[in-house]
């Protein structure tokens, strides 16, 4: 496995594989605990991402460019 | 006779010319009959007749106020034609120049609506097979509203509440008036192509028609349809229907509701993962329970060639998995390194060496075959026994049976 950072969108589908094949139950108990390990990690990981999450709103317009610039979103900004 | 002066025809042109302009009715009139003839030049300009029953009366819409139709004027349509009646002198025809059309019944609106839809319709604009997946999880969410008003405000919150981790930017357009229409299409294109967002949200609060009505608009749904991004409608209340609804991948009754199917709620998740922690610990377990039954079968049979080395091997083994778990863990899965530490305890209780340890031993024959039952062992037979701390040359003086349901 890959041992690469996942966004939370790929962890969640690993940890969704991650709990398959853990539920099939046929894998021998190194890869087993190698995959709960890894699952373990995994739900870490998800929890605290959004445990911690906190909501991010901006304004997004075009620059002189047309390329994006983001500014605070203020709830009166027109 | 007096001579009388002759006019000429363009004389006679201008003159009616003049007695029609300054005839009050005419100048200011409202026609209603069915349209026929139906022409549209390349100069812009629609040529057309209307007619009842009994008589007809050509028409001409000049580019600039054609321009302003919002539904497209067909053949046999009731309509009410308001402008003024003249003469054009170089033919010495009247005919009414239009300057407003509006449906008879519906209002123009109405009919443009139903003639937008029905030619995206048979364009495909709508067709399911062109319907993009939504991302599952969102990372950036635009909003191509006005950044006023109540819709971006409930969107923000319902976001927020449910999946604080998407990020919202807010392409700030007007969502009614002449430039809405192009705005919205053109903020569409540009997150696009900037590739601002992996899920666009367009729409505005609850109005009329005619304020809901740039979204209605051709350039809007053109701009909905080509959006590699997938684009969820949220215009208006539940009954509004508009025709970036019908191209859009995902229609929400409210702009409420469009942030509900945008992201999932983050309680779900949460309770997911307390499921997928249970599932993953009884998955592990299945395993471990082989491998100790794995132990036990060995612990009968060629464990005892060399006991030590092999026993010392599995404790290595479990060694190393501990250590990896704990790296692995975090606070949150507490519970399971607690529950591995106990299985992990429980097989090695039940390791060769400690069973011997509490008082069993292990019996071979003259082979030195693992005797794991009598069934084959005679009185006479020398047997050599394993017992924790050294072993015991034996023999036979009498072999007894148990039932099986006493064996255990």
């Amino acid at each position: 496995m890959a041992k690469k950072k996942l966004d939370f969108d790929g962890s969640m589908s690993r940890l969704e594989e991650i709990v398959a094949l853990l539920e099939r139950g046929d894998a021998p108990l190194e890869q087993s605990l190698k995959l709960f390990e890894e699952g373990a990690g995994l739900l870490g990981a998800c929890s605290t991402l959004l445990d911690a999450a906190e909501q991010k709103v901006m304004i997004l317009r075009a620059g002189v460019d047309g390329s994006p610039i983001a500014s605070n979103f203020e709830e009166d900004d027109v | 006779m007096r001579e009388r002066q002759a006019l000429t025809p363009s004389q006679v042109g201008q003159y009616i010319k003049g007695a029609m302009d300054r005839d009050r009715v005419l100048s200011d009139i409202l026609v209603r009959g069915e349209i026929s003839n139906y022409k549209m030049y390349p100069s812009g300009h629609h040529y057309f007749s209307l007619k009842d029953s009994e008589g007809t009366i050509r028409c001409v819409m000049f580019r600039g106020d054609a321009s302003k139709l919002r539904f497209r004027p067909e053949n046999g349509m009731c309509v009410v034609a308001a402008g003024r009646v003249t003469v054009f002198p170089r033919d010495g025809q009247y005919q009414l120049y239009c300057t407003r059309l509006i449906p008879e019944g519906a209002g123009d609106l109405h009919v443009a609506f139903e003639q937008m839809k029905a030619q995206l319709l048979s364009e495909g604009l709508f067709d399911s097979d062109y319907k993009k997946p939504l991302p599952r999880y969102p990372r950036r969410i635009a909003l191509v509203t006005s950044p006023a008003g109540a819709a971006v405000r409930d969107m923000v919150r319902v976001l927020g509440a449910r999946f604080p981790l998407s990020e919202v930017y807010i392409l700030p357009v007007h969502v009614q008036g002449a430039t809405a229409a192009q705005e919205i299409a053109d903020a569409i294109v540009w997150a696009n192509h900037h590739s601002v967002a992996d899920l666009i949200i367009t729409g505005r609060g609850g109005g009329s028609m005619e304020d809901l009505w740039a979204f209605n608009e051709e350039v809007v749904a053109r701009a909905v349809f080509g959006s590699t991004i997938p684009v969820i409608s949220a215009v208006g209340h539940e009954p509004d229907v508009t025709i970036t609804d019908f191209v859009a991948d995902l229609r929400a009754a409210t702009p409420s509701n469009a942030a509900e199917l945008a992201v999932p709620d983050q309680n779900e998740l949460f309770a997911w993962l307390d499921s997928v922690r249970q599932r993953m610990e009884r998955g592990v377990s299945l395993p471990l329970q082989k491998a100790r039954r794995d132990l036990n079968r060995l612990g009968a049979s060629r464990v005892m060639e060399n006991p030590m080395r092999y026993i010392e091997d599995k404790r290595m083994l479990l060694d190393y998995q501990s250590r990896r778990l704990e790296q692995g863990f975090t606070q949150t899965v507490g519970e399971e390194r607690e529950r591995f530490a106990r299985l992990a305890a429980s097989l090695d209780a039940l390791s060769p060496l400690k069973v011997l340890g509490r008082g069993y031993s292990i019996a071979r024959g003259a082979k030195g075959e693992v005797l794991a039952s009598v069934a084959g062992v005679t009185e006479g037979d020398l047997l050599h026994l394993r017992l924790s701390d050294g072993s015991l040359n034996c023999r036979v003086e009498g072999v007894a049976p148990i039932l099986a349901t006493e064996r255990k």
